[in-house]
């Protein structure tokens, strides 16, 4: 189904299940243990050997010596993969770095090594018996110091331009009454996701299945295939239930190629869980950023200047963090510009973590936002409405399909209790708290991706839905179900989605918070499909025919759906594809956070105490799963505002705090009641669904409006995440 | 049989090794590690053949007897040996709570305890609390107020919150307590601190407390 | 983690017995930690000796007046104790502010005291340590040192003690009851059972070969307000950047052990005839000579501004 023109009318419109809190379909099998994932098949796949990764204890370098004869010697030991015996590999599309290291090194805890043994335990112990000799290299670790030597890189896709100028920035920054020039850092972090990678695989002759955890089955089936150097059509990735991901599992890694390789050598099953302190250093992450943001305003308020500049690094071949791209966007403003910097680092593989690019950018924006209306003595939330714009500000010519900014903005300020808030810092006290509000728009961009799904209806009336789409607790069963539920007018219970497998037709997938909308859309365009061929087969004009109760129904005349497949079951496959919606109209999701801290007086301890997220993104299609994609977010948002970081040693080249008791995330009692709204809102642009994402939206802006409520609290401003209290102990009042 | 210990301790060293302070592998090393090397256990520890026991406990009400390598976890030998993978493996350090299982009534990581050290006790995993059927309370709390997304910290979350409940009732005090010598109350806050040991990156912690809060109260 | 023969002993006297007859025997009680590091082959015993069965899990008054905590009491069972709560809540709290619920229910209190340090270079078993392979270097001097200690240092070791617990008992003048190899019993003050990391950072403790302990002792109560503030970047389930563990007193006296500055619960009874006179007075006595590095010099300041705190509360 092509969507190229807005979308009218249609049974999804009718809300009788897409648009209600469902509880999730999953929910009982989450919450009793009996969701597979990827370590867990027993069931089908009895006699897995177990693998044990062992990650380069260098940077950058080679391995001079390899000993693994002890190791093989070992009691239990099937098999040791190398790179010196796993035979020639590739590299996949969406990889930087190899995923198997040796003899060079490209950064630490780069895979070198996979020991098979008969046991886990056996497995973990012959890994401490193989002895590597390294001859290290000189590398480059320090983003703050190779600043300087960092290019301008081809832009491509993903990137946008690496450069943009719109009127002549300088000028009116110069002239500007009221200007802000400041300078932000973002560190690197980590997906710390509860479920490791994690990889099940058996090879049937030519022919390998991985179970595996995984949000882009299509990317992960074509860059193992190509890895292996093996016909994709030979390779079936299966990833039913995901224990997180947040762009942690957008790739192939580790885990699946050398599971694979394992299971090549061992001549049987293997199974193979990265161990957890391997993880940050051995994955990806979300590159560190500096970003130096400058504003120029009239007193009135109005932005005449903003630019944007953003340095991060990655290792050679490596990408940008996009952090300047939400500012092209976000406020008005004749004057323009924004660049990107990238450095060549040899840290481990920089790359998406939960809204790449907006999520670090709007941490800068959105403290910068906060300065520049405290200079003009405007209220922040004031000062956005001010700046807000209904078009493209480098190209007015293109609207937004929908922008409920200064709606969320409002709501949220009625609803959080903002003019209680003095916007003199340091004046607030409650016992030993200093207590701060803060505030931050909200934006993510909403992005359309082709998406497939194949429908079968059954002589019973049990509609089975069938996509690679995954689900990493997002809520896409459940929303699925809603969808083809809606859509074929039969309870969702009648309704069965599997996820998660290659042999399935191509989805979105899951990322860049794109999955809802477009897998839901996928279904629509297949459900369309079934809806013609049940009417058609019981006579119906498919036109006319509604489909409702179970029945297909037109005038007097009704009969149950079930009869339609009663010789057998009816199977239609159909895919989303989308025309220029996008191109003519700029497609964002907005939204406004509001936050209250308090900071404790002698030991600068900052703890959130009420959060608030208004949120604008389309069609809400289940509130209950979408309100805890945003929550979610917003506790994510709050680790990057006092706690994460990835410490980087940089003698040494690798994040120090590899496990989950150094790179502290937040702890339940980090994070007080959260509340979210949703504004009333449809975009007829973005899909027959009329949906946009919204898992994204919550994490973007949410750490600035942290950090502004630490500034209102204390009257110290922070510029360097996370806001922690040896940056600003020295400031708070004295307390001796 | 192959020496234990490395020939070059003394008699004092392998003593000291019983105390806190060091092990005879860790001390071999020191005298040619390089520290480009990979640190790597003792050959002559690590060449034993795997050392067997047998141990029986129940899990959920059933009896379970096994013979396992002594360096089995209470949580490998559950997910590995018996198939009950509904606790998880999050760490395998003890900093999320994924695998959190109550042994005699009390919450635990089932990830740092030996199963042999488990010799009578009785065990109750994820499965032994409700199955999709025949949910516990706390299972239909959960999934009543979304306390999850991607479900792999909630078999851990949800062991945890049916022993939180319990550690109140129970009157044992916790961090925010505000005094010592009351009775602690079954509110957010305390839910809060007592949950802190169970992590959930997805961040349903909002609703978590949510779910447990309508237990609690259900049974005050 | 290398293979290990396993036991389980009857007694403390056939515990330590155990100990000192076979070859690379370690202890094993609540193993939250030991099992953490034998993981990582941090730890590597042939032999485990399952001390969990000795009758050590019990909390007696004492003739003097004090208690006498069985070695195997678990930390929520000393944490939840009236008579602690009651007489020492500073033990309390200090517990209480320590790892999770799941955590403490297995942790014993003789474990507490022996576990080892979370300095992140200890736990990479790549990277050179003094402490887990003595002679290799420190990787932590120089390195990311934030967490790590700021007084009491030395050229071959700048770790932290972590735990919460051992800073109260510092600061409560317990002592530690064992039992050695020979079956002799000992008692040692906490004062002297931690050591400095000098130039041996692997030997932590004066405990000598063999020797077990059974109890740890508690002098009788001295009153005052009981306050431990502990600091951290989050709200639980975290170590301490600093902690402060106070008794004080109406008459402006008290004692004051701290903990996350320094190899072992840090405390300078000198210093505390300076606490009439304020935070900035003690701090500066108790901190003086801390080596702190640029990472980790906040932490001079933080002390000093929570010390401040825990007096304002005293006398609040």
């Amino acid at each position: 189904m092509k969507f190229d023109r807005p979308a009218t009318q249609n049974p999804i419109d009718r809300l009788k299940v897409v648009g209600q809190p469902l509880d999730r379909i999953d929910g009982p099998l989450k919450t009793t243990g009996t969701a597979p994932y990827a370590y867990e098949h027993h069931d089908v796949v009895a006699d897995a050997a177990y693998g044990w990764t062992i990650g380069a204890g260098i940077a950058i370098g080679r391995i001079t010596r390899m000993d693994l004869a002890e190791a093989e010697r070992a009691p239990g030991v099937i098999a040791i993969v190398t790179a010196d015996n796993a035979g020639l590999l590739g590299k996949g599309d969406h990889n930087t770095v190899r995923l198997l290291g040796g003899p060079d090194v490209q950064h630490y805890h780069q895979a070198v090594a996979l020991v098979i043994a008969e046991s886990f335990e056996q497995a973990r112990a012959a890994a401490g018996l193989v002895k590597i000799d390294y001859a290290a290299e000189p590398g480059v670790f320090d983003l703050t110091a190779a600043k300087g030597s960092a290019i301008a890189p081809e832009p491509n896709e993903l990137t946008g331009p690496v450069d943009t100028r719109i009127g002549d920035f300088a000028a009116a920054f110069a002239e500007a009454p009221v200007t802000l020039d400041a300078t932000y850092t973002t560190p690197d972090h980590s997906h710390a996701m509860m479920e490791p990678h994690a990889t099940l695989a058996a090879w049937e002759g030519d022919r390998l299945t991985v179970w595996t955890s995984n949000q882009m089955i299509a990317w992960a089936t074509a860059d193992l295939a190509k890895t292996l150097g093996i016909a994709p059509e030979n390779v079936r990735v299966v990833s039913p239930f995901i224990g997180g991901g947040f762009g942690g599992k957008l790739f192939l890694r580790a885990d699946v190629l050398l599971a694979a390789l394992g299971a090549r050598a061992a001549r049987r099953p293997v199974k193979v869980a990265l161990q957890r302190p391997l993880i940050a250093n051995n994955t990806t992450h979300r590159p560190a950023t500096i970003q130096r943001i400058r504003i120029g305003a009239r007193r009135d308020g109005t932005i005449t200047a903003i630019g944007h500049e953003s340095w991060s690094g990655d290792q050679p071949g490596g990408g940008l963090e996009t952090a300047v791209s939400q500012t092209r966007l976000l406020y008005a403003g004749a004057n323009r510009m924004t660049a990107m910097r990238l450095a060549e680092l040899h840290l481990p593989e920089g790359n998406a973590m939960r809204a790449p690019g907006e999520a670090p950018g709007m941490m800068a924006l959105e403290i910068a936002m906060d300065e520049v209306a405290e200079k003009l003595e405007i209220d922040p939330v004031e000062f956005r409405i001010i700046n807000d714009t209904s078009v493209d500000p480098e190209n007015p010519e293109r609207p937004f399909s929908a922008r409920a900014l200064a709606e969320c903005l409002r709501q949220g300020a009625e609803r959080f209790g903002w003019n209680r808030r003095d916007p003199r810092p340091g004046r607030t006290r409650d016992g030993r708290w200093l207590i701060g509000m803060g505030v931050a728009a909200a934006f993510r961009n909403n992005l359309l991706i082709t998406s497939g799904a194949r429908v079968r209806l059954d002589g019973t009336g049990q509609v089975t839905v069938e996509t690679d789409m995954t689900d990493i607790g997002t809520g896409s069963y459940t929303i699925i179900a809603q969808t083809a539920a809606e859509m074929m007018g039969v309870p969702v219970e009648r309704v069965t989605v599997r996820l998660g497998d290659s042999d399935f037709p191509v989805s979105a997938g899951s990322g860049g918070q794109f999955g809802a909308n477009n897998s839901t859309a996928g279904v629509y365009a297949a459900c369309v499909k079934l809806r013609e061929e049940i009417a058609r087969r019981l006579g119906f004009n498919s036109e006319a025919a509604e489909f409702e109760n179970g029945e297909v129904r037109s005038g007097n005349r009704a009969m149950p759906i079930a009869a339609a497949a009663a010789e057998g079951d009816i199977v239609a496959e159909d895919k989303i594809e989308y025309g220029d919606l996008s191109e003519r109209y700029q497609q964002s999701t907005f939204g406004g956070h509001f936050v209250e801290v308090g900071v404790d007086i002698a030991t600068g301890e900052a703890r959130i105490r009420r959060m608030l997220a208004v949120c604008a993104a389309g069609r809400i299609l289940n509130p209950k799963s979408a309100r805890s994609q945003v929550i979610g977010a917003m506790t994510m948002g709050a680790g990057a505002a006092l706690m994460e970081e990835l410490a980087v040693d940089t003698r040494r080249g690798f994040f120090v705090n590899h496990d989950l008791a150094g790179y502290e995330v937040p702890v339940h009692a980090d994070i007080p009641h959260q509340d979210v709204i949703f504004v009333d809102e449809t975009d007829p642009m973005s899909s027959p669904m009329k949906a946009k994402g919204v898992g994204e939206l919550g994490i973007c802006g949410v750490a600035a409006a942290v950090a502004n409520a630490v500034y209102n609290a204390t009257g110290v401003r922070v510029r360097d995440y996370p806001i922690t209290l040896d940056k600003y102990l020295d400031r708070l009042p004295d307390v001796a | 049989m192959q020496k234990l210990v490395p020939s070059s301790l003394s008699r004092r060293d392998l003593l000291a090794a019983s105390t806190a302070s060091l092990t005879g592998a860790v001390l071999a090393q020191a005298e040619d590690a390089s520290p480009e090397e990979t640190a790597h256990a003792d050959a002559g520890t690590a060449m034993r053949p795997p050392i067997r026991a047998q141990v029986s406990f129940t899990v959920n009400d059933r009896p379970r007897e096994l013979d396992l390598d002594t360096r089995t976890t209470l949580l490998d030998a559950l997910r590995e040996h018996l198939h009950l993978t509904g606790t998880k493996k999050g760490c395998d350090h003890g900093q999320c709570g994924a695998c959190t299982v109550l042994v005699g009534g009390v919450r635990i990581n089932s990830c740092l305890t030996l199963a042999v050290m488990h010799q009578g006790d009785a065990i109750i995993t994820i499965e032994g609390l409700g199955t999709p059927e025949n949910m516990h309370r706390m299972q239909t709390a959960f999934v009543k107020h979304d306390g999850y997304q991607c479900g792999y910290c909630t078999p851990g979350q949800i062991c945890s919150a049916v022993a939180v409940i319990g550690e109140i009732e129970a009157g044992i005090p916790s961090h925010v307590t505000p005094d010592l010598t009351g009775t602690p109350e079954l509110v957010a806050e305390e839910i809060r601190e007592r949950m802190s040991g169970n992590i959930c990156r997805c961040g349903a912690y909002s609703n978590i407390v949510d779910a447990i809060t309508e237990v609690a109260g259900s049974r005050a | 983690m290398t293979p290990f023969t396993y036991e389980r002993a009857g007694s403390p006297a056939e515990a330590a017995a155990a100990a000192a007859r076979t070859p690379g025997a370690r202890f094993i009680a609540g193993g939250t930690n030991l099992l953490d590091l034998m993981k990582l082959q941090i730890e590597t015993p042939a032999h485990l000796i399952d001390v969990n069965g000795l009758a050590l899990d019990t909390i007696e008054a004492t003739k003097d007046g004090g208690l006498r905590i069985g070695a195997l009491v678990r930390n929520t069972a000393l944490a939840a104790d009236r008579r602690v709560r009651r007489d020492y809540a500073l033990l309390s709290r200090a517990l209480l502010a320590g790892a999770s619920g799941q955590l403490r229910n297995k942790a014993t209190t003789a474990g507490n005291l022996l576990q080892r340090t979370r300095c992140p270079y200890f736990y990479d078993t790549v990277q050179p340590c003094n402490k887990r392979r003595p002679g290799s270097g420190c990787a932590a001097i120089g390195g990311v040192s934030r967490q790590l200690a700021i007084i009491g240092t030395s050229e071959a070791c700048i770790a932290t003690h972590p735990s919460d617990m051992a800073v109260a008992l510092r600061a409560l003048d317990a002592s530690v009851e064992t039992v050695q190899a020979d079956g002799a019993p000992r008692r040692i003050p906490l004062a002297e059972f931690h050591r400095l990391p000098g130039d041996t950072p692997h030997i932590e403790t004066v405990l000598e070969p063999g020797e077990l302990i059974t109890a740890v002792r508690l002098p009788k109560p001295v009153g005052g307000r009981h306050i431990y503030r502990k600091v951290r970047d989050r709200a639980s389930y975290a170590f301490a950047l600093v902690s402060i563990g106070a008794i004080l007193h109406e008459d402006g006296s008290g004692q004051v052990a701290l903990g996350g500055v320094a190899h072992k619960p840090w405390r300078v009874e000198a210093a505390e005839a300076e606490l009439p006179r304020g935070a900035k007075a003690a701090a500066e006595q108790i901190l003086a000579g801390a080596r702190p590095s640029r990472d980790n010099a906040f932490k001079i300041t933080l002390v000093e501004r929570t010390l401040a705190a825990v007096l304002a509360e005293a006398r609040g």
